[in-house]
Formats: structure tokens, sequence, C-alpha cells
């Protein structure tokens, strides 16, 4: 075993350790229909409500992703949207997908579920705050929603909002749909700082007895690491968004250059363009593992609970999690090597992006290892759990390919491109989503996923990415550009390209309906599916030990847990049974283990 | 009601205390100590720990605004206007440059000083003492503020706009209203807190642990050196802007 035994840990005492006592823990206790369910503080009913605004405005940019594959399949016969709606589609596909989503759900949605039940708290450390943050994070999303509805649609700047052409006439959505989608975000920033300082404090503050840093669940590492890292990235997201709403409402000139438009001379003159890429960078190349450790951390536990090991070299994935998180923030100019820089920094960020890759890749080789000569049950967490490592290696893979300068230019602006940011931040980290919801709804619900159901789904979801996004990185080799409405008859796109446009086309519809599919299970088997027990996983963790399902208010009931080991012990030898809860006591353990 | 949970962990068996092992040499000491049980940082309640990790990610807020202003400053071609002559403060016919800056930066620096005396009286139990210091750290605190908006409105009659002014790079009065207009919002933020946290120590909230309006949560006096944090913090960006500002 390896020796992380901290020195003030509880394991030292055995089963003479007191229950804890967390005497700051002063419940809010809802005293109406209204506060229990509508304005709660309990981090749980936050996590839900976090969760279904979350997938709600997804299924917008499900759609969107839709009307632009019909575009793109179809340019003739199916042409749905004109060429501003196909920028809109695309802004707002990305805006939603990566950060009212994603960030949203792993951060929000798991993060309040998750951590408090994990460190064995009975809340967040301020659930009005938390509360808040929820409320803020709606009105961010309605802000969004409402872009749609303006004179001129939403902004069609592309998710990136690069200015110069964000604001200028030329983009749709130039009149109102820039500013909301600017004022959103900044709402988003302010909403999602109240949460991830809950978050933060709660992993480093609230833990209950013997659950020390180095025996958290790796769940609680990743999340814990990405709202550190969400916290210090958002900020440059804020600034750029201010400093482009003024530059749009007040006519300053902090990222307009001199410029000339439809013959016009603008009254903007000496601001940086590169500046704000700069800005929206280095919030944007975080805001990729923001959305990536979460998923690092859950795919940890549910690989080892469902293969029935402990996870391989626990101590180096915290590690691991740690300097990803810290690297994170000196790559972000690799998304702008075709922006103009001098190429010692082209060179400075080719080496450190590639470095990402090596804690990256340990973190692969210890999730295969903690697979090696495991007792794996193919349930229908494990298999998105295992459809996620391969996936993120695939997309990892073709990450080097554009990490190196060099390689990067020529595949740049391509379907290539495409085709990697949505295998690495898009189809890996919603596997990882789908398995966690699998994994994690017995215990919110009390009922089990209907199984049939989940495999369809699974299958359909995990063979469909690939049938869509393999093409798209041959589309991008063979120079199809990306962010085009129509291809038209270009001499270098050959018809077969066509074709195979119209195959992902088609398999786009079809694994987008299996999504729906998946939320129709989610709504049956609440009513219908086999009734969970408090622990169907036999896991370790200790939102498995409540002495509720689904946890009540305050989590435990009257005593917090005791922690006395780490979260990993699966298949201890000579233990009483194949699995530890954390928060059993050795003398029960019927064997002494040492982390 | 707020009885069963409270009263079931107020009345958990009396934790005794493990002697603390001798922690290992080198960063596997470092790193077992700050992961050690329940708490990363033993000293710190929950909101002061809060209070910290806030301002670090709102230090990256104001280093973003002052390196785009930096930024913007290099990349303009228009020169910059000079510091010394648009910040001078007439005075009996001569000109005085910095003049307004320096009062204002000297009221925001005492104001810290008289925030650190509040901290020191509130763990004394000093009820009066520590309001009445907190009133005087608002009242400089308003004060800052209420220059600014005699700066502001002076430079605004001399003509800078945020989209230009009379003496060079138009970047100038962007930059200067927005990072002043910000800093200037958190002054503020602060004065309303601070008359709040005066409101509170009189009222003796501190004392009888009485539960805070929206958050039904207890306060203690250490809420007080909180409110100082986030001071101190405000005055230390004033520094910056002041260096970055106007002595560039």
């Amino acid at each position: 075993m390896v020796d992380v035994t901290s020195d003030r840990a509880i394991a030292d005492v055995g089963d003479a350790a007191p229950p804890a006592e967390v005497p700051e823990v002063d419940l809010y206790h809802a005293k109406s229909w209204i506060t229990k369910y509508v304005f709660c503080q309990d981090a749980k009913v936050i996590a839900i409500q976090y969760g279904g605004t979350a997938v709600a405005i997804g299924l917008v940019a499900l759609v969107l992703s839709w009307l632009m594959r019909l575009q793109l399949g179809f340019p003739e016969s199916l042409s749905l949207i004109d060429a501003e709606q196909y920028y809109q589609a695309i802004t707002m596909h990305g805006m939603i997908m990566v950060i009212y989503l994603l960030t949203a759900l792993f951060l929000g949605g798991f993060g309040n579920y998750l951590i408090p039940l994990m460190v064995g708290a009975r809340d967040m450390v301020f659930p009005y705050v938390n509360m808040l943050s929820y409320w803020v994070y709606l009105l961010a999303v309605l802000i969004l929603v409402a872009s749609f509805f303006v004179p001129g649609g939403p902004t069609g700047a592309g998710w990136t909002l690069y200015p110069p052409q964000a604001i200028l006439s030329g983009t749709p959505g130039r009149d109102w749909g820039i500013i909301l989608m600017l004022v959103s975000l900044i709402v988003f920033i302010i909403g999602f700082t109240m949460g991830g300082l809950n978050y933060v404090v709660t992993v480093l503050q609230a833990r209950t007895r013997g659950m020390t840093l180095m025996r958290m669940p790796l769940t609680v590492w990743g999340i814990f690491t990405a709202s550190v890292l969400a916290l210090l990235a958002f900020p440059a997201l804020f600034v750029g968004c201010v400093m482009l709403l003024f530059d749009r409402l007040l006519g300053t000139s902090f990222f307009m250059p001199a410029i000339a438009e439809f013959g016009q001379q603008l009254d903007h003159d000496g601001g940086s363009p590169i500046l704000f890429q700069h800005l929206f960078w280095f919030f944007g190349h975080p805001e990729v593992y923001i959305v990536a450790l979460p998923a690092f951390g859950i795919v940890s536990d549910l690989i080892a609970t469902h293969a029935r090991r402990n996870i391989f070299g626990y101590r180096m994935m915290v590690w691991a999690i740690i300097i990803i998180g810290g690297l994170s923030f000196i790559v972000w100019a690799h998304h702008m090597y075709v922006s103009g820089m001098n190429p010692y920094f082209g060179f400075f960020f080719a080496v450190t992006t590639l470095i990402i890759a090596v804690p990256t890749a340990l973190k692969v080789y210890n999730w295969v290892l903690t697979l090696w000569r495991g007792d794996i049950h193919f349930t229908v967490p494990m298999l998105f759990a295992l459809g996620f490592i391969v996936t993120f290696v695939n997309g990892g893979i073709t990450g080097l390919f554009l990490g190196n300068a060099v390689v990067d230019v020529p595949l740049s602006d391509t379907m290539f491109v495409v085709a990697h940011f949505h295998m690495v931040m898009g189809v890996a980290p919603i596997l990882v989503i789908f398995g966690a919801i699998y994994h994690w709804y017995p215990k919110m619900t009390g009922r089990m996923l209907h199984e049939g159901m989940g495999r369809f789904h699974f299958w359909v979801t995990f063979v469909g990415a690939y049938a869509i996004f393999l093409p798209l990185h041959y589309l991008g080799l063979m120079g199809v550009p990306r962010r085009y409405h129509e291809l038209g008859n270009m001499p270098f796109i050959p018809e077969s390209a066509h074709t195979l446009n119209e195959i992902v086309t088609v398999i786009a519809l079809i694994v987008g309906f299996a999504q729906l599919l998946f939320l129709f299970n989610l709504g049956w088997s609440l009513r219908y599916g086999k009734p969970a027990g408090p622990n169907p996983w036999r896991a370790t963790t200790l939102e498995w030990q409540t002495p509720e399902t689904p946890p009540g208010h305050g989590n435990f009931g009257r005593e917090l847990p005791v922690v006395y080991r780490w979260a990993y012990d699966y298949n201890v030898p000579g233990a009483a049974q194949d699995f530890l809860p954390q928060n059993m006591p050795p003398s029960r353990a019927g064997v002494q283990t040492h982390v | 009601m707020h009885e069963t949970a409270a009263t079931a962990v107020a009345a958990g068996p009396a934790v005794p205390v493990l002697p603390p092992a001798p922690l290992k040499p080198g960063h596997r000491g470092v790193a077992a100590d700050f992961a050690s049980d329940q708490r990363a940082f033993k000293t710190a309640t929950w909101h002061k720990a809060m209070m910290w990790i806030f301002l670090l990610s709102d230090t990256f807020v104001f280093s973003c605004f002052l390196i785009s202003y930096m930024t913007d400053r290099m990349s303009t071609v228009e020169p910059w206007p000079n510091a010394s002559e648009v910040f001078s403060l007439e005075l009996f016919g001569e000109n005085v440059p910095l003049l307004l800056i320096a009062i204002m930066t000297f009221v925001l620096i005492s104001s810290s000083g008289t925030m650190a005396m509040a901290v020191n009286c509130g763990y004394a139990r000093d009820r009066k003492k520590t309001t009445w210091l907190l009133l005087v750290t608002a009242a400089l605190g308003a004060t800052f503020v209420g220059m600014q908006a005699f700066e502001w409105s002076k430079l605004i009659a001399e003509g800078v706009r945020p989209w230009g002014n009379p003496w060079g790079a138009a970047q100038f009065g962007a930059v200067f209203f927005t990072i002043t207009g910000f800093h200037g919002t958190h002054v503020t933020i602060g004065v309303i807190f601070l008359l709040i946290v005066a409101r509170k120590v009189w009222r003796g909230d501190y004392d009888t642990a009485r539960r805070g309006f929206f958050t039904s949560r207890r306060g203690d006096y250490q809420q007080v050196e909180v409110m100082g944090l986030y001071w101190h913090f405000v005055d230390l960006v004033w520094v910056f802007i002041f260096a970055f500002f106007y002595l560039w």
C-alpha cells in the first residue's frame, strides 16, 4: 500500500474515534414549500436545479447542431437556415455547450450534489450564497435565451467573440445579440464565483473527521481543482467581456483598431484585437480543464467501483490533476498560432502544451492499470467510463497535432479542429456525465435507471459519436474549412466529401434522438425503476452510506460519519467483504489498512 | 425550526485532542500538514478562508485590467497624455501635480490604519471603540469615493470621454474610467458593508451570536477581521493603480 497516512489522521486511534463534531454547522431549515423546493438552500436541491437548467439549455444547443448539420449535409434540399443564421447557430451552440451546459453541470450540478456528501459535510459552507449562485446562473441563462427573441437575433460572432468582427455591423446580432451575450457571460461569472467559493471552502474546511485531503475520492479532487481553475480563469473572461461591452456601447477602443466599415472610417482607434484573444484564451484554455478535471475524477471513481479494484496510483492521480491544472494556465496561446505571434512564443507555448500530455497520459495509464485484472462489471456507468477512456485518448492524440505550431498552421480553421475539440471536450466529458448520472441516479432518487434503455443509449451514443467525428478528421485533413455555411463547388473538395457530410448529418440526427430516449428514461425510472436500496453498486464512498436514500436534509442524520480509510478499499485481502466503506471502523473491517 | 440539527451537533461528545505527531521533513510533511484532518487552515474559519480565496480571484480581475491597460498603452500609436499635467490641481494660481491623488491615497491608506485598529478592538470585545473605528473607516472610504467623483467630474469637464480626450490616445479615458470606476465600486461596496458590520457590532450581534438576516448564520468578531481583509485588499489594489496609472 502506498503510504499516505496523514500524521493527524484518525487511523491511529482506531475505534476510539468519537463521532464527528462540527459545531459551526447550523442548517437552514425550510419553513415552507417555496423555501424547500424553489428558493432552497440545500445543496442537493440546488444541484438538481442546476442540472435541470443546464440540460434544458443544452437541448437548445442540440437542436441548433441539428440545424447546422442539416445545412452542411443537404445545403440544397434541406437548407432551413441562411448564412447569417448558420453563424448564429454556431455561436450559440458553442457557447451554450461549453459554458452553460458543461461548466454548470459539472460544477454546479455534480459539485453541489457530491462535494458535501463525499467529504461528509451537512451542506455547503454558505448555503445562502450557494442558493444565490443558482438564481444568478438562471438569470444568465434567461438573458442568453432572450437574445433569440431580440431584433437581429443572437450574435453570430463565433463562440470566441473575437473583435473587431464581433461588434461590426456585418456580423449578425450586432445590435442586441452581442450585448446580451456579453451581459449574460458577466452575470454567469458572478453567479459562478458565489458557487465556486463554496465548493473550494467546503473541500478545504468542512471535511468530516478522518477525511484528509489524501483520502478524498478523486471525484472531489477533480471538482475541487476545477473550481480553483475557474475562480482564477473566469476573471480574464470577465475583464474581456466588460471591455468589449464598452467598445460596443460607449465607443471605447480597448480592442478596436482604426478600421473602416463599408467605406466608412469608424471612430475607433488604436486598440489591440490580439489583447482580447489573450484574455479570452487565458480563460478559454483552463476552461477545457474546468470541464475535463471533474470528468477525470468521476471516471476514476466509476472505474474503481465497477472494476472492484483500488485506483492505481492514487497519489499520482491527485498530483496529476493538480499539475494539469497548473499547466493549463501557461498554454493558452496555442489557440493563437495563426493570430500572429513572436515565433519564440509559439515555441514556448508548443512546449508547455506538449508537456501537459505527460500527466494526462499518466492518468490514462493508471485507469488502464486499474482495469488490469480487475473484476470488471459491464454496467452502464462502466460502459460510459470505458467509452470515455477511448475517446479521450483519441482526442488527446489529435491534440498533439494541433499543439505543434508547425503542424497546426495548415490544420487551423479546418474540420480537423472541430473534430478534435468535439472528441476531447465534447464527447468525452459528455460520456462521463452520462456515466455519472447512471451511477448516482439511484442515490438521488432511490431507483435504478432502466438497464436496457441505458445500454441502447450508450451504444448509439458511443458508436454514433465516432461515426460523426472520425469522418470530420478526414474532411479536415482534406482542407475542408470550418464555419462555412456552404462548401459549394470548390475544386479541392471531392464529391465523396459531400457524401460523407450527408452520412454524418443522418447519424447526428439519430444520435440526437437517442438522447431523448435518455431523458425519457430519467422520467420513466423515477416512477417505474427498480428500487435501488442505499448502495446498489457496493461502493465505498460516503454518499452511499447515508442513513436515508435519497439523503435527507443535513445528509447524515444525527452524527456525521468518521472516516477510517481512503475511498478505494475494494477486494482487500482478508477483509470481511469485497468493499470497505470509508466509515467502517477497523474492528468491523476485519483487516487493518494503511490509508 | 433550528433546534434539531443544531442541538444534535452541540450535544456531541467532547473530542479528545490527538497529540500531533511530528511531520515528515520536506514536501511530504508540508502536503500531509495541509491535507490533514478536517481543515486545511486550522486557525481560519469558513468565512475567513472564503474571503481569502475570493480576494485571490479578485486579484486576477484587477491584474487583467491593469495588464490590458499596459497592452493598450503600448499598442496605441498616439502619445499618452502626461499624467502629471492631467492630474494636477490649481492651488493659489499654481499647478500642483498629483495633489488630489496624493490626498486621496493618504485618506485611503489611513483608513487601513483605522480598520486594523477596529479589528484589534473587536477581538478585545470593546464594542464602542470598534464601532467608532469602523465608522471612521467608512467615512474615510466615503471621502475617497467623493474625491474620486470630484476628479471624474473635473476630467469630464475638461473633455475626457471614454472614446477620446483633448491630449492624445483615446484609450486614456477608457482605461481611466474603467479601472478607477471598478475600484471605486469596490470601495463603495466596502463602505456599505462597513456600515452593516458597524451596526452589528454596536448592537452586540457578535456577543450574542445573533443570526444574520439573509444567511441565518451566527456571527463572531472574526467577521470584523474578514471585513478588514477586504478593505486592506481594496487599499492594496489602489497602490498598484496609483503606481501604474498616475506615476507612469
